[in-house]
């Protein structure tokens, strides 16, 4: 069976523990957590985790089911096969020699990636998107040389139907 | 009015209708047992915080109520750990309290503080850490209620002293209701219609029980069912007495100690309909081989069990007592044709493979340890409570003793612990004290909680212990002696205490069999008594259990006698 990244999307209680709860689920069951970003809902009684996740289908079907049975866990949406907008943030802080300042910049104009710090000899840029975007800006920086990278994890949201 | 703490949980045990409390006092739980002293519960003071799980154990399983459990912090707590976990496997109700350090000092590697919450995440089903007395008495609610509902399991409840010995207003809700749990307990109606056709259509079929038929209380149904369909039944270790194993369309257990029959039914079937079960790899082994030409039917509460080891045909969630009760509903209204007819086939072909492959063991003068257990059986007339430590104890008293009821049979599946019986079988009795109950031990496993012997003889709960006495650690040096070229490498265990002075150190009774013609004696003589007795049964030292299945082999592929 082929393995694909799922992403999920978890409603859980905003408690302290359940995010041990869900990552000890994760390491004791030998699955993968790629990426994991956690924040408060509107709801402050609720938290959001997304996260990614590799496996066969039925890894997934477990890993979903494995998870829905925590008594924390509100709800699990597999946003993979949804139509859904997905976003990461990255910061990038990439050396910039005189001689490379000009080709970043464009290269940051193109991506609509922001400088959010300059110094004497480095760019630090911000810049969100698809992982394919984040994936390509990283691609074009890497000759100038890459000094420090932090990525967000994914987020995501269901998009509403259109009317 | 406000109370304290320990107030507030003695009321709240009272509400859930506990009567007895297994536990074991220190620092932390001072508040807990004072209040205790003042109460009607039955506390039964164990010897070890392991034995107190255990016991709770086996009184939750032979009276279907929650088990509970009352143990100081750190080295208390910890000690609860292994009951915990086999509870888990096993899907006992039980819940746990534990006094933790007073909240203020939590994180401070204070004395006697551990983290049991954090321990016991993956082994509950679920634990909490009380942080303010407003929440004390909603919080044992929910965990009751967690522990007994959907599929059953262990909750921890972490009290600190300071929540114990402070006051407050006592505020639970009338019902539980958690928007992030909420067990399916009734079935989707067309998945049931499926099982049905697949029913009609079929011409070797059988059922597949477990655990699942006790702990729902689905019996009866599971006896109607399989007799309206006249499809044979085959039980895990879990599900042994949720059919009568005297019943003509039993089958015997499955998997790596199963039947011939079993195992080449689970071989040749074309439906199997498995309820309450979670096809673990001792009873599947190889999972390609597993039922290989068989629609694959399973019901169960929890959906994680299904697809998890095994692909199936037609899953169906929900509560098996509800399920069953349905499709016997159901096959009232459809015609099966003459199954009488239908069945002869497949029927004749099980009966041959009883006739010419049954259970078997070869008699040569030295007491047989399935010989006793088969005389354990006729002298109680199959009505004892059987509790069992891990092994070939476990697998013989699995064998050769013919659960006609539901919570007879009491033993560690899951976690196959040993230690376990004794304990179990005290928990067992106290839940049924009119009862035989009889624990089927091993010489290694028994001095795992020999401890609990007081137990026994301090609350005169008559339980009688049976040690399988072969002088080794007889499941494992079998696998030395099959797998590892008979390189009985510390499964000799060489040196045991006298187990009749141990039992008369305790002031309990010992008698021991040194030969077959004593056996059927001794074990009349234990019966008579009412009082705990430990009979040790010098058995053959290396005979096997028999069928055995390879790790990792086709269920049909069985080292025969
Ligand atoms: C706590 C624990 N430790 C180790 C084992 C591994 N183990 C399984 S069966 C067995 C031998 C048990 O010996 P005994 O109680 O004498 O039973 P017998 O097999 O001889 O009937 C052992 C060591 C276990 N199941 N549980
Ligand atoms: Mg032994």
């Amino acid at each position: 069976m082929t393995e694909k990244k799922h992403i999920f999307s978890i409603l859980v209680d905003n408690q302290p523990g359940v995010l041990s709860r869900i990552a000890g689920l994760f390491s004791g069951r030998g699955y993968n957590i790629e990426s994991l970003c956690v924040a408060e809902t509107i709801d402050p009684a609720i938290s959001r985790i997304t996260m990614v996740t590799m496996g066969d289908t039925q890894i997934i079907e477990q890993i979903k089911k494995q998870l829905f049975k925590l008594i924390n866990v509100i709800k699990v949406y597999d946003l993979t096969d949804e139509r859904s907008i997905q976003r990461e943030l990255i910061l990038i802080k990439v050396s910039a020699k005189a001689n490379h300042r000009a080709e970043i910049l464009r290269i940051v104009d193109i991506f609509r990636a922001k400088v959010v710090d300059v110094g004497s000899d480095h760019y630090t840029i911000e810049v969100t998107g698809t992982e394919d975007k984040i994936d390509a800006i990283i691609t074009l920086l890497k000759p100038m040389g890459i000094k420090n990278i932090t990525r967000s994890g994914r987020i995501a949201l269901l998009r509403e139907p259109k009317q | 009015m406000e109370l304290t703490g320990a107030q507030i949980l003695m009321r709240a045990f009272k509400e859930e209708g506990v009567d007895t409390i297994f536990g074991y006092p220190g620092g932390a739980v001072l508040d807990f047992y004072d209040e205790l002293s003042r109460t009607d519960f039955k506390h039964i003071l164990v010897r070890h915080e392991q034995g107190a799980v255990h016991a709770a154990d086996g009184y939750a399983r032979a009276s279907g109520k929650v088990g509970v459990c009352l143990v100081t912090s750190g080295p208390g707590a910890t000690n609860t750990v292994t009951g915990i976990a086999s509870a888990n496997m096993d899907s006992i109700p039980l819940v746990v309290v534990t006094g933790q350090v007073p909240s203020a000092l939590i994180g401070n590697d204070a004395f006697q503080e551990v983290d049991i919450v954090g321990i016991t995440r993956p082994c509950t089903k679920h634990n909490y850490l009380v942080k303010n007395i407003k929440d004390l008495a909603r919080i044992v609610k929910e965990a009751f209620y967690i522990a007994r509902s959907g599929r059953p399991g262990p909750v921890l409840i972490d009290i600190p002293k300071d929540v114990a010995n402070s006051k407050a207003i006592y505020d639970a809700p009338d019902t539980i209701s958690l928007r992030s749990y909420n067990p399916t307990y009734e079935p989707n109606l067309r998945q049931l219609q499926k099982v049905i056709e697949l029913i009609k259509n079929s011409r070797k079929p059988i059922i597949f029980a477990g655990g699942g038929i006790i702990l729902s209380r689905a019996s009866d149904a599971l006896i109607e069912f399989s007799h309206r369909t006249k499809i044979p039944v085959t039980a895990s270790l879990m599900g042994l007495g949720a059919f009568p194993g005297t019943d003509p369309l039993w089958l015997g257990m499955p998997g790596m100690h199963g039947t011939f029959r079993a195992n080449m039914s689970i071989g040749e079937a074309d439906l199997m309909i498995a309820a309450g079960v979670r096809f673990d790899d001792r009873v599947t082994g190889k999972v390609q081989e597993f039922a290989k030409h068989a629609e694959i039917v399973h019901i169960d509460i929890d959906p994680t069990s299904i697809h998890k080891n095994i692909p199936v045909a037609v899953p169906v969630v929900g509560d098996c007592k509800i399920t069953l009760t349905h499709l016997n509903n159901l096959i009232h209204k459809v015609k099966l044709g003459d199954l009488d007819e239908i069945r002869k086939p497949w029927l004749e072909k099980i009966r041959k493979w009883k006739e010419t492959t049954p259970l078997k063991y070869i008699q040569n003068g030295l007491i047989k340890p399935q010989f006793v257990v088969e005389k354990i059986y006729e002298l109680t007339k199959g009505e004892a409570i059987i509790t069992t430590e891990v092994g070939q104890n476990q697998m013989w008293a699995a064998q050769y003793y013919h659960f006609d009821k539901p919570n007879h049979f009491i033993s560690s599946g899951g976690l196959g612990c040993m230690g376990f019986g004794l304990p179990a079988a005290i928990g067992a009795q106290v839940a049924c004290p009119t009862k035989t109950v009889i624990d089927i031990a091993g010489d290694g496993s028994i001095q795992m909680n020999s401890q609990e012997f007081a137990t026994a003889v301090q609350f005169n709960l008559p339980v009688k212990i049976a040690i399988l006495n072969n002088g080794f650690l007889g499941m494992v040096r079998q696998w030395q002696e099959l797998f590892y070229k008979k390189n009985y490498s510390w499964t000799n265990m060489n040196f045991a205490p006298d187990f009749v002075k141990l039992a008369e150190a305790y002031g309990a009774v010992g008698l021991r069999a040194t030969q077959s013609s004593e056996v059927e004696p001794v074990i009349r003589e234990a019966l008579s008594i009412p009082r705990p007795v430990i009979m040790d049964f010098r058995v053959e030292q290396e005979e096997n259990v028999y069928p055995m299945v390879p790790s990792g082999a086709a269920i049909t592929n069985m080292i025969l006698v």
